[in-house]
Parts: C-alpha cells; structure tokens; sequence
C-alpha cells in the first residue's frame, strides 16, 4: 500500500511537470503553485489521510488558459440570490449574463412561475448604449415598479450587478432605499460586478453580505413575534439542485427537528428573515455561505456546523452529529432513522457496488463537491484519483485532507489543457465536472457526470439522494457505448 | 419509504410521494408566509387577461424572458467555422464560461474560448497587460492558426482599444508578428448575438482582405449566418452546391466544429475555412449572405471591396429556396439541375399530401429576425397562417419587411408583427389572442406549459432535445424536416385530444 501512494504520487508530480512544460515561463510559474499532490501528515490526526492545502488558491485566473471559473455575478444571481424564490431577480446590465443563467441551476422550488414564484424567469434592464452613457438608475427605478404591477405577489426584488454597473458609477444602493419605501418591499442591491474578485467566490461572498445587511440587520421582518421551538433548524447552503434540499430536510424532520428556513434552494424570503430565530445552523456548502453563519453566530447567537448527506457513511455520521447537539429522543431518532435506511442502503450497494468496485474517478467542480462526494463513492467501492475545486479557498484545501489518501493528484482552477492533460495520461473511469468539460471527455471514451447539474438528474443528497447517484454513476459507466469507439476494421495496435 | 433499490425514483416521481407531499405542505403552510391559494389563482387568472395584456405591453424598462443574446456569443460563433481558430474574449472571465455552456448544451458538443480574465485592477489600469500575456499563453496552449479576439461589455466600458493592445502584444511577442489576430469590439449593449457574428465575420476578413490586391473571379462566398442547425444546413447547403456543380466558400464553417465523432480523440478544431479559402475569397464575384441580419456590415465590407452582394433570410421552404438556387444560377451561369428539381417535387408533394392538415392552422413564431421571417413564409407556403411574429432583437426595418412579406399573402392577414417584445409579452398575447402551435426555441417551454401551446422547437437553442440540429432545415430537404415536425406535432395533438375520433389513418 505504501509503495502504491509513493508510485502515484511520483507519477503525478511528473505528470504535473510535463504538463507544465507547455506553458511560457511566467505562466508556468504561476500555475506551478496550484498543481500538488495530497502530502503525508506531518503527525497523524485522527479523521484526517492527507495534507492538500499546499496548493495555492483563490488567485486571479492566468489570461488566456481557458479556466473554467465564472464571475462574482454567478456566485450571487445564479447561486444565492437566484433560487429565492418569491423574489424578483433583475439582472442589471446588458441582455447577456440573464441569458445564459437563465434556468441553468436547475433550482427546484414549488409555486406558481410568474404569479408567486420567479425562479425560471430571465428579468434584466437590458441595458443600451445609452444607459451606459447616461447611467441606469432611472431605468433600474421605473423596472422596479414596472415588476411590482405586473408581479403583485412578489415579496422583494433583488439587483443583480453586471459588470458595466460598477464601472459607470450608478447608485443602486439610493435607487434601493428609494423603491422600498415608494413600493413597501424588500429590495437588496448586490455589487456582483463580475470583475470583482477572481472567481464565483466573492460573489457568494458579496451576497451574503447584503443578506445580512439588507434583509437580517434590516428589520426582523418574519422573525418578529415567532417563538422558536426548541429543535428549530436552519438547512443553509443548499440550493435544491434537483431537489437536494428536500431528501435532506426529510431525514432532519425524521429525527424531529423543524427546519424553519432553506437557504437558498426553494426558500421564500420570509424563511430567510427568520433563520436567525434557529437554535442551530447546518451548512451545508461551506464556501458559498459559511460568511453568514459566522455573522448569525456573532450578532444572533446561533451556532453552526457543517454537515454532509452525500453517500451513506457521511449521512449516518452526520445524523449523528447533528443529534448530538440535541437532547437524547433526537439521538434515538437519529439511530433509529439509520437503520431505517439501512436496508435500503444494503440493496443499492449491493446491486450497484460489483458494478463500479474499484473504478477510478477523478473531479472538478466548484467550491465543496470535490471532497464532498467522496465517501459517497467510497460507499460504492470507487476510487479517487484526482480532485480540485474551481473556487475553493485554503479552508477548503484544508477540509479536503479529511477525505483524501496522499498522493492524489490535486488541482486548483485547472485550466482546459491540464484537464485534458491529466485525463489523457491518467485515463480514469469516470470524470465528474461541468457540461464544459463534458463532451471533452467523452469524446475520449471515458464516461463523465456532470456534478453541478447532477446532468440534469437527482436529487443526490440524503438517503433517497444516494440511491439516484448510484444508479447514475452505474448508467455512465456501464453504457455499451463505450465499447464501441474503434471500428473493428481499424483494431488499435 | 418511497426509494427502493429495484425502482429507483428520481426528482419526476420522488416528490410526488406522499412523505415528500406532506413534507411540502408543510413547509409552504408554516415557514413560507406564502399568499393563499385563492388568491394565486386570481392573480394568475389576472396574468392572462386583457387587462394584464394592455400593463405588460406598456412596459418600456425592464425586459422579461428576452429572446435574444449577446453580441460575443455570435462572434465565438463565428469565429469557431475558421480552420483552427480559438476565441480569445477580453474581458471578464465569467462571460466566456457562459458562452461555453451555452453552445455546448445546445450542439452537445464541446466548445473551446478563452478569456483574458480581467478584474478589478484591469477595470482600473486597463486590460492591455491581460492581452500580452493571455494571447502568448493562448498560442503556447492551444496551438491555434488564428486567434479571434471580442471584447465582453467590461472591455467596452473602460474603452480598450483592441487595434493598438494586438500590435502592442505583437511588439511584445505574445504571438509573432505575421500570425493573423483578427478582432472585433462586440458591446453587448448594443444589439445581439447577430451582431457580434456579423462584426466578428468583418473583422476576420478585413484581416485577410483589407490592402489585400483583389483580382475579380468567379467564385461564391457564402455566409450562413447565426444558426443553431448549422451542423445539418451547411452540409445540406455544400450538397447543393456540389449537385449544381457550383463552387462556393463558406465563410464560417462550423459543420464540423459542432459535431466531431466519438472516436477516442478530442478535437479542439475541427474543419472550417482555411486561411488559404478566406485570402482567396477576396477575389470572388459574389458574396451571399444567406441571413441578412447577421451579415450587414459584412457585406457592405464585401461591396466596398469590389464585390456583388446578395442577402436572403434563411433559405428554408420552398420560395426561399428556389431564389437561393436561381440567385446562385444567375451569379455562375450553371444551371440548377434536374435532380433538385425533382427534391423540389418531391417536398411539394409531401405538402400536398398533408395540406388538409396544415391548411389554416395557426402559429405564433419567434427568434431571430431572420429565422422568423422564413418560417413565417413557410407556413404560409403550407396553408398556415401566422398570427404572432416576434423578434426581441427585431427593428422596425423588421417590422416592415415582416408586414411586406405577410401582406404578400392571403395566409399572412391578421398577422401581428411584435418586433422587441420578449417571450413575456408573448405570454399576454397568447393568452389573449391564442395560435394552434408555437414555434420557437426551448425557452418556449414555458409558454407552452402556461398557455397550453403545443412547442415545436426549431431554432436556438434547444437544450432540451437532442440532435435535431444535425438534420438540416435548409433547402428543399431541410424544408421537408421541418414539414415532418410541425406535422407530427399537430398529429400527436389530435390523437392526445381525439376519443372517437382516434382515427388509425390519418
Ligand atoms: S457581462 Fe456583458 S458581455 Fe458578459 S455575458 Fe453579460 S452581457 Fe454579455
Ligand atoms: S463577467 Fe460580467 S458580463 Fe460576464 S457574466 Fe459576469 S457579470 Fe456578466
């Protein structure tokens, strides 16, 4: 065993190497800092394998590599603020980022789309020539009550700042305070400019600041007068990508606990106004909310944790975890929901585990799922080869130790040519990354999830979650079609 | 428990489960301070009357489900059908990520640009440092014969020049001095994703044909235009051309781009004009653009030049087709062959033969200027008749040339042209004044559910269903597809409403 983590992580620092030989020099001293390999601990730690925080993160993008990261406008509209779903969204610019947004994440919510819920609908100020020149905060204005007489049932209107909005000096902040009075709602003005910062990050960043400014710090809102219950819960970064925030607040009511809140995946901004009422929150998606758990803990007293429900051990241990902080019925609960399950867990494993024993996966995703995942498909019988985040910071480099073994190759804002690089030389059985790496990889004979939009499947999380993530796992790699790429005339050597 | 190991239920069945339905009742009964039920349906009710119909017309700031893009999306477009060619979008980084995405879930393929990932230091100091340096990388990378750079609307705010950032990056050896960096400046406040395909197309050839001596030939360049079929159209367009013996460049061919096999390789490039095609076309008698929208600064560079132009609006059906090939005869002098006369009998007596079904049905179309415009037509060459056209990205040149064509027609009366609108406006007005089907792309999809208007998606971008862009709609055969279409949507609609009437032949 030893020897097999010394060959492997020998091969990946020369494959770090070789891949790097491609760049100039100033690049590739650049990128040098952010390809490593999963190091031995210094001193062993319990629960922790590996050491990943050597790479460096959350730096600029090297121009002209083909990073696969988005903007601080993505990390705001598409991620927190998007999925909110009796707000209106304005994406406040030109036509294009509102286009190409536009029901991609796959938020899952109920209502009615267009009389109380909002969430699959493009709303943008569609900004001319002219707004450039002559500023938008007239236009942004009369949107707002243009939306408010044609959208009554809405409960608030968010702006979202595209890049041209910061740099022409508009005032979105004055517009806001202005409207909220003339149409006696919330509005929340969000600078995520996608200049700003170096990734999606800031914008998660800068969202949930106006969450705290704007909406907890600006009156209690649906918080006045609610009596908290004693397991009242808030589920925080989830955004309910195919239904993900639901297979997990089952299992949190199963154990008896109350979710008053879903931050943000089908949530209502009443939800939102009262979180800070809680007795705990759970995060889930640490890098794009842990801002606002650290700000209800400081100003409102409400602890936080981190959960994970993705792939039996980690729900099982997380349950747990979570009942600890309750008195002993939620505990019994907590077992007693296991083993509920178990069953369930015993028949996917053992229908799917001898199809997918041993087989290699290698990830890049966004901010959490690069490690988050992992022990999902431990429960599988799978293996990690290689794993990296688009947006993740040192904290999360951190945390990723906890999930896994030295010598994995690690890879920070890979950009396209690194992925196809170490793809190629490593060849694994399965990719899991975004659609723009998608169809790259299969062309190359090795089947791929995407493992943002769960393509287009899901839900993953929870119990019911993991039954779905294995049958699909299953349905990417055992496809006939992957045999079937060389024509029988033309064998390969 | 409703998951179980042998019937896995995913999101479609999962939630409808009772344990989750309660579950959902619950959080929408005590934590969502949701309005009452009642009054959602009032108000829904209200979203679709008159009244409602006369606010949402009226509205002349915020724009609600737009059917349009912006302008760098065309130019990556454009620049994908060059032989090798990479995007390089100056900007922030973020944009060039959802171009990406965009294409590649509708063509299902991959899509390669890169960005110059300018932040807030760049918005400060400009982005000249971000073009030096990316473009040396972009070349160290990816290998590219040409590089295509368009700005996002950050660049265009601060206002780089992007003429003098290529020769400075040149001076600086990003790429050698004689490797061709055509460009465009593609603001995406201003127009469309037409647009930029069309200043994108300019900037590649006034990098090839600007000082370039022109010796007058009698070859055809041909520009298809912004087209989510492309893959199927311009291969059906390359096999008229060959049946008619005529030889014709395509500027900006992306057949193959968007649609590489599954072989064990990923090709980054894949087909496309070469530079060799692009330098010689200079020298052609013609050049036709086949979408008149995506191509106006285009071909008036083309004139200035010393070439004919010609523009049509998307030659499908059967009178667009039938000026394309004549147009194409009468710049070569070569016949249009038996053989596509007898396609052209061939689709005529296809819509023969289901004109019954056809005639006098009702459609609400919406897209591109001129992708509208030529369904329009062809509807009407079908016995339908159109009674909704919209473009968001369509003027009042539009508008006019819409009314022209539709008063061309007994089919086309009491069609209303709605050019800037968006598919919000289009909700009001189906839900006022209803058509049989709706043709459109896949943000349609919502239409359809709300107004209850069966959808057939023919134009970008589908993200829904699968593959429909490698057949054509171009030409008599690509006409024939979308016959197929529209027939087996109102086919499925009548059996779905029929009880007695559930005819076995039809
Ligand atoms: S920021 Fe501008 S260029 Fe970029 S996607 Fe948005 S509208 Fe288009
Ligand atoms: S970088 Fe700017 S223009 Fe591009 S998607 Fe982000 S906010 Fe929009």
């Amino acid at each position: 065993m030893a020897k097999d983590i010394a060959d492997s992580a020998e091969a990946n620092l020369k494959l770090i190497e070789e891949v790097l030989a491609a760049y100039p020099d100033k690049a590739k001293k650049k990128r040098a800092k952010h390809l490593a390999v999963a190091q031995p601990l210094t001193e062993a730690e319990p629960g922790i394998q590996s050491k990943c925080d050597t790479v460096k993160s959350n730096i600029k993008s090297v121009p002209g590599v083909m990073t696969i990261r988005g903007c601080a406008y993505a990390g705001s509209k598409g991620v927190v603020w998007g999925p909110v779903k009796d707000m209106l969204h304005i994406s406040h610019g030109p036509v294009g980022c509102g286009h190409y947004s536009w029901s991609q994440r796959r938020n899952y919510y109920t209502g009615t789309t267009g009389v109380d819920s909002f969430v699959t609908m493009q709303v943008t100020t569609d900004f001319q020539e002219n707004d450039i020149v002559f500023g938008g905060d007239k236009k942004l204005e009369k949107s707002i009550d243009e939306l408010n007489e044609l959208f009554p049932l809405n409960k608030g209107i968010s702006i979202q700042s595209e890049c041209p909005i910061g740099l022409i000096g508009d005032d979105i902040e004055a517009v806001s305070k202005k409207k909220m009075k003339d149409i006696d709602k919330r509005i929340v003005p969000v600078r995520c400019e996608g200049f700003r910062g170096v990734s999606q990050s800031l914008g998660h960043h800068i969202a949930n600041d106006m969450i705290r400014d704007w909406v907890l710090e600006a009156g209690e809102g649906a918080r006045a007068g609610y009596v908290a219950g004693e397991y009242d819960v808030n589920i925080i970064g989830d955004y309910n990508i195919g239904g993900d925030a639901w297979s997990s607040r089952i299992l949190l009511e199963e154990i008896g606990l109350n979710v008053i809140a879903q931050w943000s995946g089908d949530a209502t901004i009443a939800e939102i106004e009262r979180a800070p009422a809680a007795k705990l929150n759970l995060i889930h998606c640490y890098r794009s909310m842990s801002y606002i758990c650290r700000h209800m803990e400081e100003k409102h007293g409400v602890p936080w944790m981190e959960y994970n429900f993705f792939g039996p051990s980690q729900i099982a241990a997380s349950l747990r975890a979570i009942a600890a902080k309750f008195d002993a019925k939620i505990q019994a609960n907590a077992e007693a929901v296991i083993a509920k399950y178990q069953p369930l867990v015993d028949a996917v494993n053992a229908k799917y585990k001898p199809r997918l024993e041993g087989k290699k996966v290698m990830l890049y995703v966004g901010g959490l799922r690069p490690r988050h995942v992992v022990d999902a498909y431990h429960d599988l019988g799978m293996e990690i080869v290689g794993t990296g985040y688009e947006f993740a910071h040192n904290d999360d480099y951190k945390r990723t130790g906890h999930y896994i073994k030295e010598g994995t190759l690690i890879y920070d804002d890979v950009s396209g040519y690194e992925l196809e690089k170490f793809v190629e030389a490593i060849r694994p059985d399965l990719v899991g990354s975004g659609i723009k790496e998608k169809y790259n990889t299969q062309k190359m004979g090795i089947p791929f999830r995407q493992m943002h939009s769960w393509d287009y499947s899901g839900p993953y999380h929870g119990y019911d979650g993991y039954a779905i993530f294995a049958r699909d796992m299953d349905l990417a790699i055992n496809n006939p079609v992957w045999g079937m790429f060389d024509a029988p005339w033309k064998k390969s050597a | 428990m409703p998951q179980s190991a042998e019937k896995i239920l995913d999101h479609k069945d999962l939630f409808k489960e009772p344990e989750y339905q309660a579950m959902l009742e619950k959080k929408r009964a005590t934590y969502e301070n949701a309005t009452p039920a009642e009054k959602v349906a009032e108000v829904e009710d209200w979203t679709k009357s008159w009244d409602y119909r006369e606010k949402n017309l009226a509205r002349s700031c915020v724009t609600i489900n737009p059917a349009k893009a912006c302008q760098p999306l065309g130019a990556v477009f454009a620049a994908a059908g060059y032989d090798s060619t990479m995007s390089f979008v100056h900007g922030s980084q973020g944009c060039v990520a959802y171009y990406r995405s965009h294409l590649a879930r509708h063509f299902k393929e991959p899509s390669s640009a890169v960005s110059s990932s300018m932040t807030e230091d760049a918005a400060v100091f400009g982005g000249l440092n971000n073009m030096i340096e990316g473009l040396a990388n972009t070349y160290a990378l990816y290998s590219p014969k040409m590089i295509a750079v368009s700005t996002t609307c950050m660049a265009e705010v601060i206002g780089d020049d992007l003429n003098s950032f290529i020769i400075k990056s040149k001076e600086k050896e990003s790429v050698p001095a004689d490797f061709p960096v055509p460009f465009a400046h593609t603001p995406a406040f201003v127009g469309s994703h037409v647009d930029g395909y069309d200043n994108m197309q300019k900037g590649i050839l006034s990098t090839f044909w600007k000082d370039a001596p022109r010796t007058a030939g009698e070859g055809i360049n041909i520009i298809p235009g912004f087209d989510g079929y492309a893959v199927g159209n311009i291969r059906e367009l390359k096999r008229m051309l060959g049946v008619m013996g005529v030889e014709a460049t395509i500027l900006s061919d992306v057949s193959d781009v968007y649609d590489t096999p599954s072989d064990g390789e990923f090709r980054m490039y894949a087909g496309g004009t070469t530079q060799d095609e692009i330098k010689a076309a200079l020298n052609a008698k013609a050049t036709i653009s086949l979408q008149e929208y995506c191509s106006r600064k285009t071909l008036a560079f083309a004139e200035e030049v010393g070439q004919q132009t010609a523009a049509f609006h998307y030659p499908m059906g059967v009178q667009a087709t039938d000026e394309l090939l004549m147009k194409l005869s009468e710049l070569t002098g070569k016949e249009i062959p038996e053989q596509l006369r007898l396609e052209r009998g061939r689709l005529i007596d296809a819509m023969a033969d289901s004109q019954a079904y056809l005639h006098g049905k009702t459609y609400a179309i919406y897209g591109d200027p001129d992708f509208v415009y030529a369904m329009a037509r062809f509807v009407m060459e079908t016995g339908g008749e159109p009674k909704h056209c919209l473009a968001t990205n369509g003027g009042k040149d539009w508008e006019e040339k819409m009314k022209a064509l539709l008063a061309s027609s007994p089919f086309g009366e009491g069609c209303q042209v709605w050019a800037g609108k968006d598919l919000w406006h289009l909700r009001s007005i189906l839900a006022t004044e209803p058509a049989d089907l709706l043709i459109g792309n896949s943000y349609g999809k919502y239409l359809e559910r709300d107004c209850n208007v069966p959808l057939i998606r023919l134009t970008f971008p589908i993200f829904d269903r699968h593959h429909h862009h490698r057949f054509p709609t171009f030409g008599y055969q690509g006409a024939l597809n979308v016959l197929v279409k529209l027939l087996d949507t109102i086919f499925d609609k009548l059996d779905t409403e029929s009880d007695i009437s559930f005819d076995l032949t039809r």
